[in-house]
């Protein structure tokens, strides 16, 4: 089978509220542009296009077949969607590629949370029986998992504020950043709880956005990119659906994607931790070492774009190799609640 | 593209029932709680997890049976909901907590009515307020609410065994605000002045009515405007003799697809003014609108497409448009 390596990336600006349809097509438009610009690809020449996004963010049924009208299918495509964030959509064009079905795969991710309430319409991929009716929302889970972590030893509040100042820090030099900006953890650490203990810096914001990724294959990534990020080791698992059933302090599914992929030793992680303890969480399931630089962009705390954040993480942790920062990244993205699906790419130059 | 107005909004309410069969395990467990108890069920490993698991989770087999916890039990975790969102169990505010009920080793999550943020803390004890009327259903305990001191432990009185729940109904009720497309702000917004608004494909050339805001075939937004006539070929049609709710016109009457003179796409509208029997593929038609005071940003302005007299358009005309 084929090496496979990201050529490509583009992100659509995080913003609180865009005017943007919520099928996504007025924020993918500008980054197909210049995602192809940058490859010097023509559409013609993706062999395959998959989406990941949501219909109850969107408020519409099949608002990802609508999403098609910002590619110009015609001729037709070979085109699918996962119900998931981008990064899913981005392993199926990574197998379709390894399989040999297409050489050159395009995978996007986009999500207009501000059309609704965020908070009620994430109740809805909790269990049906027992969670869903009693409409839990996103914000309450973490803040339960928080504490656990809290209650353990794993982590403190204290430091949990230092994710956030050090992520909003970083965002600064990040023009796609929703939330940016230097403040100290001290200062942080005095506003008020939002959903004890969690305060609005522990939260990632809820906005607009869109990010997509070009992967190719061995023979084609090297005339494509100058330095293409080369994936090692791909791997997504999952969790128990059963809140209360499973560990929540760590996240075994990312444990197990981590150990798969070969985490360990990178110069840089970008990981989708929509909470600062859920990156406290999984610097630990991924085997991190200190000296591992996390989230130069920022990460999810500084724009969180649903469905289109996890992608925009291996896409960052790309940008990292493709810009000469790094010779070996990780991306991972997460979906559920609590960290109960996780996703691992670990790239590398050559 | 800069656009000069802002795209229009509007609210929709999304609202529909999921109604789901249980299976065995939590048809037992539903059934339970609408008799006021709580039962989970015991795993290969000896953990007891409640609410039950419906396949073991080291031997993926299903529980061999159930057995009753609680009603007691302790807070494992809980965070501080000070706004209640709309479905929550409580309007006022409360805890979301963990609860370990006493003989389980695993933890639910449900609402404790604790009053304020300082009455919670991991460790406290706490039991089920019951709803006044049980049905199958979590909600069937209300919340949680902390035991006194020294408060002896309260059973719920045994009711008459409940006939067996196997079937469950969730309602969703979601609310969003949609946003136009520019390209469909200006065409609706054609519609409010009674101009029929299509915009062009800068690449392709076509004309879009109603707006697609970017052109389908090329992945361009479609930003030069086009008005169109208020005439046009019916393409096709279907002849409506099924009744339904909230149906405007008594059938039979026909919903045609109209490809407007100048536009690319058809579009469906009623055609109505004559028989249904007479209405044909190349009919031409013209819109009638409805009276001005009652036009808004909406293609309900057109009341109905009624023949316009003119001969038939030849089929070549629009065959490209099926």
């Amino acid at each position: 089978m084929t090496d496979v390596a990201v050529v490509g990336f583009a992100q659509a600006p995080c913003v609180r509220r865009s005017d943007s349809t919520t099928s996504g097509v007025e924020m993918l438009v500008p980054i197909f542009a210049e995602v192809l610009a940058s490859t010097g690809l023509a559409k013609g020449d993706i062999g395959f296009w998959c989406s990941g996004s949501s219909d109850y963010l969107a408020g519409r049924a099949f608002s990802f077949v609508q999403a098609v009208d910002a590619i110009g299918a015609f001729p037709p495509i070979m085109e699918s969607h996962v119900e998931m964030d981008g990064a899913w959509a981005l392993y199926e064009a990574w197998v379709k590629i390894r399989t040999g079905d297409a050489d050159v795969a395009l995978a996007y991710g986009f999500g207009k949370s501000s059309a609704g309430d965020l908070r009620r319409v994430l109740a809805l991929q909790l269990d049906p029986y027992l969670l869903a009716p009693l409409w839990p929302d996103s914000v309450s889970i973490a803040a339960l998992q928080a504490r656990l972590g809290i209650d353990a030893g794993l982590w403190s509040e204290k430091e949990m504020a230092e994710v956030a100042a050090r992520s909003r820090a970083a965002a600064v030099s990040n023009p796609r950043a929703q939330v940016s900006g230097e403040i100290s953890a001290e200062e942080l650490g005095t506003r008020p709880y939002i959903a004890e203990p969690l305060r609005a810096h522990d939260c990632a914001p809820v906005g607009d956005g869109a990010a997509v990724v070009i992967l190719a294959s061995a023979e084609r990534a090297p005339g494509l990119c100058a330095r293409p990020a080369w994936i090692t080791g791909f791997e997504h698992r999952i969790d128990s659906g059963s809140l209360g059933a499973r560990d929540l302090t760590t996240a075994p599914s990312a444990v197990a994607a981590g150990r798969a992929a070969g985490a360990g030793a990178v110069d840089v992680a970008e990981l989708h931790a929509p909470f600062t303890h859920q990156e406290i969480l999984l610097r630990e399931a991924l085997g991190l070492a200190g000296s591992v630089r996390v989230n130069p962009s920022g990460g999810a705390l500084c724009g969180n774009p649903m469905f289109a954040a996890g992608l925009a993480r291996i896409g960052e942790a790309a940008r990292q190799i493709m810009t000469g920062r790094a010779g070996r990244a990780l991306g991972h993205a997460t979906g559920g609640p609590a960290l109960q699906q996780n996703l691992v790419c670990v790239l590398e130059a050559r | 593209m800069t656009y000069v107005t802002q795209p229009l909004r509007a609210p929709l309410d999304i609202g529909f029932d999921y109604t789901r069969s249980l299976g065995p395990t939590l048809s037992q467990f539903m059934t339970a709680l609408a008799g006021r108890r709580i039962l989970g069920s015991r795993g290969a490993d000896g953990t007891v997890h409640a609410p039950p698991f419906e396949y073991d989770p080291v031997t993926f087999a299903p529980p061999a049976e159930l057995v009753e916890v609680g009603p007691e039990g302790i807070v494992t975790s809980w965070t501080w909901m000070a706004q209640p969102l709309e479905g929550q169990p409580l309007p006022h505010p409360f805890a979301w907590a963990l609860i370990r009920l006493d003989g389980a080793g695993t933890a639910m999550l449900h609402a404790v009515d604790a009053g304020s943020a300082a009455a919670m803390r991991t460790g406290l004890r706490v039991r089920p307020r019951w709803a006044a009327s049980t049905t199958g259903s979590i909600r069937d305990i209300a919340c949680f609410v902390p035991c006194a001191p020294g408060e002896p432990g309260q059973h719920a009185p045994q009711e008459h065994a409940p006939q067996p729940v196997t079937m469950m109904t969730s309602p969703v009720l979601l609310h969003y605000e949609h946003t136009a497309s520019p390209g469909e702000s200006s065409y609706l917004r054609g519609l409010a002045a009674g101009r029929l608004l299509g915009q062009r494909c800068p690449a392709c050339g076509k004309v879009y009515f109603p707006s697609r805001g970017v052109c389908p075939a090329d992945g361009v937004p479609a930003t030069d405007e086009v008005e169109l006539p208020h005439t046009g070929t019916v393409t096709t049609f279907c002849v409506v003799n099924v009744p339904f709710p909230g149906q405007r016109v008594t059938p039979p009457y026909v919903a045609g697809a109209i490809l407007l003179d100048g536009a690319d796409i058809t579009f469906q509208h009623l055609i109505l003014g004559c028989p249904a029997s007479e209405v044909r593929m190349g009919m031409r038609v013209r819109a009638v609108w409805k009276p001005r005071a009652e036009w808004g940003t909406t293609a309900e302005n057109i009341d109905h497409f009624r023949p316009s007299g003119e001969p038939d358009a030849p089929y070549d005309s629009y065959a490209r448009h099926l």
